[in-house]
Parts: structure tokens; C-alpha cells; sequence
């Protein structure tokens, strides 16, 4: 029914964890036609080997040393040509800080139609389409694209049990790239903050303005260790100077789709809710129980969070 | 320098939506509209260009009629005059018909470095300013933090998740996104609000522009409109503090099966 392209990521000389779920579902979606994974970057030998066990029936590979670093318009450039030598029917890649900067660049390249962010993909009466939220997630609505049809897609959006193993045939593509794209990246720098992507994290602990410093963050974080999980927070606790703008978490910061997602302290207005809504399971701690995060929660505490927070790390410690 | 920003105008987030008889948009009745939060940081940067290097800024907005009464509030923040793209040719574009819209707008204008919010807080695409920049062959960068200007170079910084922030160099002309804390939006003054009724206002047709955009020529439906299903009634806890942390943990293992 359709051959699909997945633009999978490369972090830290590897394929990034992201790819797996979308090549997964292409695998679902394609229905016997071909899933192809398409990897970019300075140095990929080897990079790409392991793309046949997540479903991958072709790879192709885009190797320049502009491509080390994100450069927005080599990538689009190179993703391009990608898209012209394979003419796929669908493009995917995940609404990460990368994927959603790059694939309207591509669309518009090969003029075509891009949706951002959606959160479930089905084959639909003419292709596949998909469903977004709009309006901070007051509203879904369904999206479908003429000719080749591209969509970021939330991390997480699917549970990928069982993957056919495929060839995952390597074919490197030698494509036609400028030197200058009057764009460099001459720095990067770790602004602290949590090591784990919030966009990306299976677990996160989120706290708002009654953390009331800094200091007691480290409360968040040391439960979070214990189980892997991400640190967010509210606008109001950043707003106040108690954790960096990086970990706000809401329609104004990141758009988070773990499994598990524990708020401390959070009253639950509707811009918080835009960007943790579709997490699996909500747990809300709070000492209001009017507070209307109980009303999105899957469990609830009604608590104060300095007692109910250590406690929780006990028992998540003491798990085997 | 001629610098413009693209201005989008949204509904508050706090207004209630209501989907309408054909599931395809919302009711416009109750809404309060405003300009999108993130714009108000791209207006800011460009007037702050302007006051450093000189030249003028101009508000590029594609909507309906209503849509000039936000490109008046920037216009009270400082900036000179507004070209408004609110001809019926540009109802039901897709993310590429409005950004071909204002790309070719800009062009017209003389436009050398363009301002845009990062995301628009109705339709959250975060695709109009990098298609923008794509049809233009300039340089985006997404969702700056920094902006320092040195001629035709530019350093920014722009955070990528994971703890980091990347410094970026990029040459004009260029397409910029702003993310929060760029600066601070400055409040439109009394005499601001009195001079943006007089300031210049210009209007493109989708044909004056060439351009093809609006629902026949988009590649994207949106439509289906639904609320979403809402979450089963969730469950509080009872009982001692110390118990209810253990009944959640033990939940959260067996029933919800994610620890
Ligand atoms: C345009 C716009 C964009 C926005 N974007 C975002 C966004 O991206 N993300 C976001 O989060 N917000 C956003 N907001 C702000 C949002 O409306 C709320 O103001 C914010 O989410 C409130 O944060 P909070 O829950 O930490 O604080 P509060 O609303 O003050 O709630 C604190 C909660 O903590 C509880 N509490 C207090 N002490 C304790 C304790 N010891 N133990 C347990 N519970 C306790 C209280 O009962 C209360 O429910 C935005 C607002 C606007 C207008
Ligand atoms: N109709 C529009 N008119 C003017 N600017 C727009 C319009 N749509 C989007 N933009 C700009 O593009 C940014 C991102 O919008 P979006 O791609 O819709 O998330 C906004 O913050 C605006 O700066």
C-alpha cells in the first residue's frame, strides 16, 4: 500500500531509540511494500547495520561532514535527495527538537504537505492519515495529506511489541551538497538542567510552584533517580527561578508522552495539561483535592508533597 | 535595515473552544483573540534591531479581517506598518500555502531579516517560518534564546533538549524563531496605541501575489474535528499516607504495569 521513509536520528554515533517505534509502525502501515530507513551524518560506518532488526527493509545513507553537527538546510538538502532517489508514499520522523525543525524544510523542497506532531497514524481511505492535536489539546483532528504525505510524530505515540526482522540492505546515496549554508553550530554547551530529553523520557516527575526553591528540586530528582525518570516543571516553578526554562513542560515548553508521569505540586491548568496530556499514566500529588489535575490523573494523592515525595523514593528504591 | 516579523493572531488559551457544524474548525463566537505569545518576543527583537542598526520594521499577517487588530498591537509596540494578507484567496491554506503567502510578501517588501515566533499556539505546526526561510533560500534558526547582531553575522542560542544549548552563527539574510526568554515584549504605551491607529496598513490578494495558497491548492486537510475522549474517572488514594504510597507504587506495577 504504500512505501515508507523513516528519517532516523544519530546520536552519539548511534541510531537513536525513537527510530525503533517509528519503523515499527511503518512496518504495520505498509503492508508488505517497503519500510526505509534513511541516516544521516559525518561518520556512519556501522551506524546503520542493526536498522534490518527494527524492521528496515532498505537503509540509505547520507555521509558529508557538513551533516556532523544539525545544520538545518544541508540535512534538509540531503534528506531531500533521499526523498527524490526513494519516492516514497509516506516520510516519518519523530517530533523530536530535530524532526520537527526539519521535515517542513523537506516537505517544502519536494512541495509537498507536512503535519506536525501527531499522535496516531492509520491507513486511512485515500493513504495513511493521521490525528493532531490543536488548541492545546482542547481538540483532535484528523489530518490527511495529497501525493507524499509527511508527519513528525509524538515520541512515544506507540507500543512496538513484535518487529519482523528485514534485510536492512545498506546503499549509501553520494549526495549533492554546498560547503556553507550560512548556518554553523560553533558551540555547544550543557546548560545543566537533566541529562535525559524530557521530549523523549519514559518517566517524569514534574514540579510546580510549591517547591517554592531551587534546592527543594533536588527532592524531584533524587525520587527521579531512583527509577530513571526525567525532571519537569511548571511555568509557575520557572517563572519563579526554580528550575531552567528547559524543563518547563506545557504548551509553552515541551510537549512530554512518557509512560509514567508523576506531578508534585501542580495544579493542573490547561496549559500544563497541553503538554502532558497524552502520558500513559498520570499521578497527581497534591494537598488540594479540589486541584483539577485530579481530574486528569490516573491516581491521585491528596498530600503534601514534601511528605508524600520521600516516601515514594523508599518504595521506588526498594524495588527490585 | 528592512526587517519584518510574522504575526500570527490566536485565540487565548484560556477561551473555551466549540468545534463547528462541520467538524473542520471552531465557532468564532466567544473567543478572545491575541497576538500569538511567541510573536510578541519576535516583535520585541526586531524593534530592538532597528534601534541598534537603523531601518524599519514591518508586521507581515495572514488572516481574516480581524486579524489587522493584532497587527495593531504591534504596531502600538513600536513597529512602523503592516502588510495584512486577509483576502478570501487565503482561507484554508496549509502550513506551505501560508508560508509561500508570506514569503512572496516579504520579497515585494524589500524584506532583509525576518522575525517569527516559534510555534503558533492554535494550529502548534512549527512549520510556517522554516518553509518560509526554505522558499527564500535563507538560513532558520528555530527557537533562539540570544540574539546578538555584528553586520551581517548573527550568534544565537538555541536550546536542543538534553541539557544542551547550541551556539549558532548564521548570515543574513536569515529567518529567526523566538523562543521564550529572548527578551522581555515590551507593553504598548498610551501615545504607542494613539500613533498605531494613523500608521501605514497594506493589503495583499492572493492574487496581487501570485501565489497559490488557500483551501483548493493545500495538500493538508484538517478536519474530524473531536474533543478528546476523556480519561476514565481516575482513582484517589485513601487511608494512611504511608499505605497509599505503597498501594500507589504496587498500582503503578501491577495494574498499570509501568514501573
Ligand atoms: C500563554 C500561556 C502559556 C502558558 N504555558 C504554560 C506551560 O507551558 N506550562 C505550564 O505549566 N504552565 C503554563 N502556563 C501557566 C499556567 O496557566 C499555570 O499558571 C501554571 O501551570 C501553574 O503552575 P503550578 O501548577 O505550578 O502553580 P499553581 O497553579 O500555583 O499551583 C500550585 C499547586 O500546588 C499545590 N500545592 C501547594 N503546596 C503543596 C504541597 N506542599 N504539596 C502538594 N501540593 C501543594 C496547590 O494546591 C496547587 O494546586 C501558561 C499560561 C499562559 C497564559
Ligand atoms: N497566518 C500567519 N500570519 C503571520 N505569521 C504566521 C502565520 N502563521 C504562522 N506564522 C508565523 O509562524 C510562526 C509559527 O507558526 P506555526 O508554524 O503555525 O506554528 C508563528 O509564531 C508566526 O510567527
Amino acid at each position: 500500500m504504500a512505501d515508507i521513509l523513516v528519517f532516523c536520528e544519530v546520536a552519539d554515533g548511534a541510531v537513536k531509540k525513537s527510530a525503533r517505534e517509528l519503523l515499527g509502525k511503518a512496518q504495520q502501515l505498509c503492508d508488505g511494500d517497503d519500510v526505509v530507513a534513511a541516516v544521516l551524518g559525518d561518520s556512519l560506518s556501522g551506524v546503520a547495520d542493526g536498522l534490518g532488526a527494527w524492521g528496515a527493509d532498505k537503509v540509505v545513507t547520507v555521509e558529508a561532514d557538513i551533516l556532523g553537527s544539525y545544520v538545518p538546510g544541508a540535512y534538509a538538502s540531503a534528506l531531500h535527495q533521499v526523498v527524490d532517489d526513494v519516492q516514497p508514499d509516506v516520510v516519518l520522523a519523530s517530533a523530536s527538537v530535530i524532526g520537527k525543525d526539519l521535515l517542513p524544510r523537506v516537505a517544502a523542497l519536494a512541495e509537498a504537505g507536512c503535519a506536525s506532531d501527531v499522535v496516531d497514524l492509520r491507513e486511512g481511505d485515500d493513504g495513511i492519515e493521521g490525528t493532531r492535536p490543536l488548541y492545546a489539546g482542547k481538540v483532535l483532528a484528523n489530518v490527511s495529506i495529497e501525493d507524499t504525505a509527511f508527519f513528525t510524530v509524538r515520541p512515544n505515540s506507540f507500543v512496538i511489541e513484535d518487529i519482523e526482522e528485514k534485510d536492512g540492505e545498506v546503499e549509501e546515496l553520494d549526495a549533492d551538497l554546498e560547503d556553507d549554508y550560512g548556518y554553523e553550530v560553533v558551540d555547544v554547551q550543557t546548560s545543566g538542567g537533566d541529562s535525559i530529553d524530557l521530549a523523549e523520557a519514559d518517566r517524569i516527575i514534574s514540579g510546580g510552584r510549591s517547591l517554592k526553591s531551587e534546592e527543594n528540586f533536588a527532592i524531584l530528582q533524587s525520587a527521579a533517580d531512583t527509577i530513571g525518570a526525567a525532571v519537569g516543571a511548571s511555568r509557575a516553578a520557572v517563572d519563579a527561578g526554580y528550575a531552567p526554562h528547559s524543563m518547563q513542560v506545557g504548551q509553552t515548553g515541551k510537549t512530554v508522552n512518557p509512560s509514567l508521569y508523576i506531578a508534585a505540586g501542580i495544579s493542573g491548568a490547561i496549559q500544563h495539561l497541553a503538554g502532558m496530556r497524552t502520558s500513559k499514566v498520570i499521578v497527581a500529588i497534591n494537598k488540594d483535592a479540589d486541584a483539577p489535575i485530579f481530574q486528569h490523573s490516573t491516581y491521585g494523592i491528596v498530600g503534601d508533597l514534601f511528605e508524600v515525595v520521600p516516601m515514594l523514593e523508599q518504595e521506588f528504591a526498594a524495588l527490585d | 535595515m528592512n526587517i519584518g516579523v510574522l504575526l500570527k493572531q490566536v485565540p487565548d488559551t484560556e477561551s473555551r473552544i466549540k468545534i463547528n457544524g462541520d467538524a473542520n474548525g471552531i465557532e468564532d463566537g466567544d473567543i478572545k483573540w491575541i497576538v500569538n505569545p511567541y510573536d510578541e518576543f519576535a516583535v520585541e527583537q526586531a524593534l530592538q534591531v532597528k534601534s541598534a542598526v537603523g531601518g524599519e520594521v514591518v508586521i507581515f499577517s495572514l488572516g481574516s479581517s480581524r486579524t489587522l487588530d493584532a497587527a495593531r498591537t504591534a504596531l502600538a509596540m513600536g513597529a512602523d506598518r503592516a502588510v495584512i494578507l486577509d483576502d478570501d484567496g487565503f482561507a484554508g491554506s496549509d502550513s506551505l500555502g501560508v508560508a509561500a503567502s508570506l514569503a512572496k510578501a516579504a520579497q515585494e517588501e524589500g524584506i532583509e531579516l525576518l522575525f517569527a515566533g516559534k510555534q503558533a499556539i492554535d494550529d502548534d505546526a512549527v512549520q510556517v517560518p522554516q518553509i518560509v526561510g526554505t522558499l527564500l533560500e535563507w538560513p532558520v534558526a528555530t527557537a533562539i534564546s540570544s540574539y546578538e547582531q555584528d553586520g551581517d553575522s548573527v550568534t544565537v542560542k538555541r536550546e536542543v533538549g538534553g541539557g544542551q544549548t547550541e551556539v549558532i552563527k548564521v548570515t543574513l539574510p536569515a529567518v529567526f524563531t523566538a523562543d521564550k526568554g529572548l527578551n522581555s515584549p515590551r507593553y504598548a504605551s498610551l501615545p504607542g496605541i494613539m500613533k498605531a491607529k494613523s500608521k501605514p496598513v497594506k493589503r495583499y490578494t492572493a492574487d496581487d501575489l501570485g501565489v497559490e495558497a488557500g483551501a483548493d491548492n493545500a495538500k493538508v486537510t484538517t478536519d474530524g474535528y473531536h474533543m478528546p475522549p476523556p480519561r476514565p474517572a481516575g482513582r484517589i488514594l485513601d487511608g494512611e499516607l504511608g499505605d497509599q504510597v505503597k498501594e500507589l507504587v504496587k498500582l503503578l506495577r501491577q495494574e498499570a504495569k509501568v514501573l
